[in-house]
């Protein structure tokens, strides 16, 4: 199972605690992850990937790994340790003040 | 005995505050959505029970809210967990929080462009919603005033949204620029005697009306005037604040543009300024008696960059002839040292004997008059900055 890190504000949405676990099928990527999620919880689509585009919202970023993948390419493949589950892939809202 | 509910959208939550009809002790529940902004909350007239609310951040976007229990318990609209996101057609199927501009047959982009600050031209681009207007009548259709200026309707809670482009495709479109606060559409009036008719405020761009439920859309600015646009008497481009109107008059339009107030007596064909005795022409809000049509309140705000209250004191000015003659309304307000604001749907009234009137501050509180003006009580005082006021009057 995928472990997912959701901010706080997407945790209060989805009415979860924690950490969010995801069956991935496929290569594991931030597309595919965050194609499960929404699968699941559907009442964050839009929230982290713009509805039409499919971008990423300018104020979030992707960790994993002490490593940030915001900037990759959303089939860029995540590291092996998040496919295994042994590390979370972490939704993370931008420092940006307020 | 009648009751009150007073919705609240703050910076960071929605609150209700309830009471009976006395008006004299209020129960606070919330925040509601703790940490996100709240521009409105409000009401369907056809449903008390059921409340929309627009819910967003700059990180994660807009969420619609709904409630169907009278604000205790809420959810988003739309597609339940494990649905599948496509029709059996394979298209998308529409989200409560996507809102999506019509598009151009010529590029597929969101059709036309409108002016930036500085006078070039910017593509639209969804920000948020402002102000949500239940339907007078079907607590399933409401419409939505957005953020880069454009008018959306749903017919099905909140579950999905479709603009009603004609409004944004009228041929000053590609005139219209953001006021401070942004390119807004923050004032919808649903017309109760013409079903056919509404009225929409943009900043900054004017007062529109559409006679067509939406469908087509002319600006109706005439005698307004704005000092800051190559053209002051222009037909666009002004930056309304916000209109009221009263139901039993509804070609009487009250404004609180960004400077001075306007009436129009001929439903926005043509507006005259109403400012008289008042202590500043700037504000944000404006709102009408439930019972007394002449009779309107104002909180004016020190010119277009200090937002606070003249001299420090903040006074509700009521007129009781529609304008020209206003008396300052200062029992239980803050006579000095204060300096917040109040901003266009910062505003209410309930429709009880004698009317309250409500309204909220970017200080935090929210004040009551049971009275019509008369007195005034914090009926919360340290909440986060207010955004938006409205009130219910419930059996």
């Amino acid at each position: 199972m995928i472990r997912v890190v959701l901010p706080p504000h997407l945790r209060k949405l989805a009415r979860v605690e924690g950490e969010v676990k995801l069956q991935v099928t496929g290569r594991v990527t931030q597309a595919s992850i965050l194609d499960a999620l929404e699968a699941n919880y559907p009442m964050l689509r839009g929230t982290v990937r713009d509805h039409v585009t499919g971008e990423r919202r300018p104020l979030v970023r992707f960790f994993a790994c002490q490593s940030d993948f915001s900037n990759e390419p959303p089939d860029f493949p995540l590291p092996e340790a998040v496919a295994r589950g042994s590390e979370p892939f972490l939704i993370v809202g931008a420092i940006a003040g307020g | 005995m009648s009751k009150v509910r007073v919705s609240v959208g703050t910076r960071k939550g929605a609150f209700i505050l309830s009471s009976d009809g006395t008006r004299s002790r209020w129960d606070i529940q919330g925040p509601h959505f703790g940490g996100w902004e709240i521009y409105h909350v409000k009401g369907s007239p056809a449903d008390p029970d059921r409340l929309y609310a627009s819910q967003t951040t700059a990180w994660f976007g807009q969420i619609i809210q709904r409630s169907d229990d009278g604000g205790k318990t809420w959810f988003q609209p739309g597609t339940p967990p494990g649905e599948s996101t496509t029709t059996p057609e394979g298209f998308p199927k529409g989200e409560s929080n996507k809102f999506v501009y019509d598009t151009s047959t010529e590029t597929g982009k969101p059709m036309g462009d409108h002016l930036f600050y500085d006078g070039t031209s910017r593509p639209w681009e969804f920000k948020r919603v402002w102000h949500l207007e239940p339907s007078l009548a079907n607590p399933d259709v409401l419409y939505a005033g957005v953020e880069d200026a454009a008018l959306f309707r749903s017919s099905d809670g909140g579950t999905t949204w479709q603009e009603l482009s004609g409004l944004r495709g009228h041929q000053s479109g590609s005139q219209w620029m953001p006021g401070a606060g942004g390119m807004c559409l923050h004032t919808i009036i649903l017309d109760p005697a013409a079903g056919q008719r509404m009225f929409v405020a943009i900043s900054a761009a004017g007062v529109f009306r559409s006679d067509n439920a939406g469908a087509t859309w002319r600006p109706v600015n005439s005698g307004l005037r704005s000092d800051l646009l190559p053209n002051p008497d222009s037909e666009v481009g002004h930056c309304a604040h916000h209109i009221t109107v009263h139901p039993s008059r509804p070609d009487v339009l009250f404004l609180q543009n960004h400077w001075n107030v306007f009436r129009s007596d001929n439903a926005g064909e043509s507006w005259r300024q109403v400012n008289g005795n008042l202590p500043s022409d700037f504000g944000y809000t404006i709102q009408v008696h439930p019972h007394e049509a002449e009779t309107i309140y104002v909180v004016p705000i020190s010119s277009g960059f200090e937002h606070y209250p003249p001299e420090g004191k903040l006074r509700v000015f009521r007129s009781k002839t529609g304008g020209d003659q206003w008396e300052a309304l200062t029992k239980g307000l803050p006579r000095r040292d204060c300096y917040v604001n109040v901003l266009r749907d910062a505003m209410a009234v309930d429709s009880l004997e004698p009317a309250g009137v409500y309204f909220g501050t970017t200080g935090g509180q929210v004040y009551a008059s049971p009275d019509g003006g008369d007195s005034w009580r914090a009926i919360a005082r340290d909440l986060p900055s207010v955004l938006s006021v409205e009130v219910q009057t419930l059996p």
